[in-house]
């Protein structure tokens, strides 16, 4: 397993160690901590029901924001259903992410210049897709890559197999994430497979595959940073497996952990916890504090409480919008269904 | 004019796209060097590059998910399906995933896809290689499908599919491929996508069809104006959105419909033409509207396909039966 910071903040692998300045880890703190926060008032406001769908993040900063923040602006993210944050840090706007939970169409309305796809519900199909993503950019010459996660689970799919060895025959430039948080809903990883690492399945397809501390945010940085240059040098995809784990639920709609994960087993991961030991590093560097930690604190709850308002205000969604998102332009059956909700409409 | 065979008009449409417009890319299971199982992309890959028209690895999921990929990056992807039998390895990225971008990013992404597939019984082909899986796609918003019949419409439908902004399935029926030939202008020219065609006018009965069902209905209208009843024969030519006004307008006419399909009885596109007749034209008809389909099974061992494919006796019978209602 590839790691930089053990779970004492410690460096044990200095040769590895990401050229990142001060400001920049700081940066990569900042964001770990608002998504955290993020994620607690999302459980929150979905109990509350002013959220919909929602798949619990804590646990997962450092390989969801460690990834994320070895990415430039055109490379495209094809996310899983519970990879909301990359969304964010890539450019998507709260309110709308919240919109995306909720289940309204401008949720999914990626602003100009964000390179992404709205969450995949459909497991492995991000991986197919994202084959043809970086197909595109190696027949365009573009110096950008095509980023995707799946869970331990998605590694069972036929998708999964056909993504990694399309990119693979076509030496497309394409970053396949497995965020390994040991189980799928109830079902622990050694369910799934015989294999003994799950990187290891990089080998069906030839490409190279690395298993990674996903708890560990430099490692996961240095580890994707890596694959992108290797990508956009025309060497290939590669298979980054992060060795994580979900402290939350599934998802909100009814999942209960207990009934499938010990205490113990959430002892041991919390110990593991990807803020606490990166805190712990930079504060051995004189770079973080209480203070700041707090303002990040602070300055997240009052960006959601912001955005929730907006999502509050957004319009209502007629028949009539779903409609005309269908085609270009419309068919006999649907221009007639759009004079019908239109009538129905103005009443 | 020249004559051309429908798989010759096919190819001539795959060429004059990729001349046109540099984003057209051909790909699957040995369209490339081979130029195709039925040699559809013939020469292809020669003219335009291995850029341009390439095979995939064995995997039709992934070809539709390459697809819709190369489709964001601003491509207009005409992947095949080697037989439309295949279809179920590929049914996420088709029904699932490229029929729903548009919708699903509030209009923001499109999907310029055009799936080419073979499908359609006479030609003794092995299991699921023949089956009429057009009801399938068929019943998918955000999809058209498109079924030529004769070597002109096949060439403006193919280039008015790979045109159109939204995925088009394009399915091409084996038996159609060299079975006879046809005039087609050298230049380009689109066949519209929301327009049944009128193959043959008539006033006693509405017959109406697609694909090589086309065929066995002009055939039985030759046999039937011999005993003085004068068929109308529809081409639906899209069989996904149906083109109503087309249908409806002759309904009126001849007051007397069969709807004509290869597919089995469950499945197929008629039982939706049957309906939208009902509901729009029922005080015009002097009869109920009678399908003729083939038998609720599973597409029939290659050498029952005679006894089990519907042909223009069984259409014949079923005119008889309206006529005499």
């Amino acid at each position: 397993m590839f790691q930089i910071l053990d779970e004492n903040g410690k460096i044990v692998n200095k040769d590895d160690m990401p050229d990142l300045s001060d400001d920049e880890l700081k940066e990569l703190m900042r964001r770990m901590v608002y998504t955290r926060v993020l994620d607690q008032r999302s459980i929150a406001l979905n109990r509350q029901g002013r959220l919909g769908f929602y798949a619990p993040t804590a646990g997962q900063e450092a390989s969801q924001l460690g990834s994320h923040f070895a990415l430039e602006k055109e490379d495209f993210i094809l996310p899983g259903y519970r990879d909301v944050p990359q969304l964010i840090w890539h450019g998507l706007p709260l309110y709308q992410a919240f919109l995306f939970s909720r289940g309204h169409f401008h949720g999914n309305q990626m602003p100009e210049g964000v390179n992404a796809l709205s969450p995949q519900i459909i497991i492995g199909a991000q991986y197919v897709q994202t084959a043809g993503v970086a197909l595109g950019k190696k027949l365009r010459g573009n110096k950008s890559v095509a980023v995707t996660y799946t869970g331990d689970g998605g590694t069972s799919q036929g998708d999964f197999y056909e993504g990694i060895n399309f990119a693979g025959a076509y030496g497309a430039p394409a970053i396949f994430f497995v965020q390994n948080n040991h189980f799928a809903i109830s079902v622990p990883v050694e369910k799934q497979t015989a294999a003994k690492t799950l990187a290891q399945k990089a080998i069906a397809a030839g490409i190279e595959g690395i298993q990674v501390d996903g708890m560990d945010v430099l490692a996961m940085y240095a580890v994707t940073k890596h694959a992108r240059e290797r990508a956009i040098n025309g060497e290939g995809p590669m298979l980054i497996e992060a060795l994580t784990y979900r402290y939350g639920p599934h998802t909100m709609a009814g999942d209960d952990p207990t009934r499938y994960r010990t205490e113990d087993l959430n002892n041991e991961w919390e110990k593991k916890d990807p803020i606490v030991r990166f805190r712990t590093f930079l504060e051995s560097k004189k770079l973080w504090s209480e203070e700041e930690e707090n303002k990040v604190i602070e300055q997240a709850k009052e960006d959601i409480k912001a955005a929730i308002k907006e999502t509050d205000k957004y319009p209502k969604q007629k028949v009539t919008d779903l409609i005309s998102n269908m085609y270009e332009e419309l068919p006999q059956n649907l221009k007639e269904q759009m004079e019908e909700y239109k009538e129905k409409e103005s009443k | 004019m020249a004559q051309m065979t429908m798989i010759q008009a096919i190819t001539d449409a795959l060429r004059t796209e990729l001349k046109n417009d540099e984003n057209v890319l051909v790909f699957g299971e040995d369209v490339g060097q081979n130029g195709g199982v039925f040699r559809a992309t013939e020469g292809l890959q020669d003219e335009f590059g291995e850029d341009r028209v390439f095979d995939t690895p064995l995997a039709e999921s992934a070809i539709g998910g390459l697809s819709i990929g190369l489709a964001l990056e601003g491509f207009r992807p005409v992947p095949e399906i080697q037989f439309f039998g295949f279809v179920y390895e590929v049914m996420d990225s088709i029904n699932g995933q490229m029929a729903r971008t548009r919708y699903r990013s509030g209009n923001t992404k499109q999907q310029p896809i055009t799936i080419r597939s073979p499908f359609g019984g006479g030609v003794n082909t092995p299991e699921l290689h023949a089956d009429s899986l057009e009801g399938l796609v068929a019943q998918q918003p955000g999809l058209k499908v498109v079924i030529p019949s004769t070597p002109y419409d096949a060439k403006g439908l193919l280039l008015a599919s790979i045109r159109d902004n939204d995925p088009v399935v394009f399915l091409e029926h084996m038996k159609l491929y060299r079975s006879f030939r046809g005039e087609v202008p050298e230049e380009e020219y689109t066949v519209d996508l929301s327009k049944a065609d009128v193959k043959r006018e008539g006033k006693d009965v509405t017959l109406i069809a697609y694909g090589a069902m086309v065929h066995a209905c002009l055939k039985a209208a030759d046999e039937l104006e011999k005993n003085n009843i004068n068929a109308e024969v529809i081409d639906l030519r899209t069989v996904s959105p149906i083109d109503v006004d087309t249908i409806i307008k002759s309904v009126e006419k001849t007051n007397r419909v069969v709807v004509v399909q290869e597919a089995q009885r469950q499945a197929g596109v008629a039982a939706n033409i049957v309906t939208e007749i009902q509901e729009r034209a029922i005080l015009h008809l002097e009869a109920p509207v009678l399908r003729v389909t083939a038998p609720d099974t599973v597409y029939p061992f290659s050498e029952a396909e005679d006894i089990w494919l519907p042909d223009h006796k069984d259409i014949m019978e079923k005119v008889d039966q309206v006529i005499n209602f």
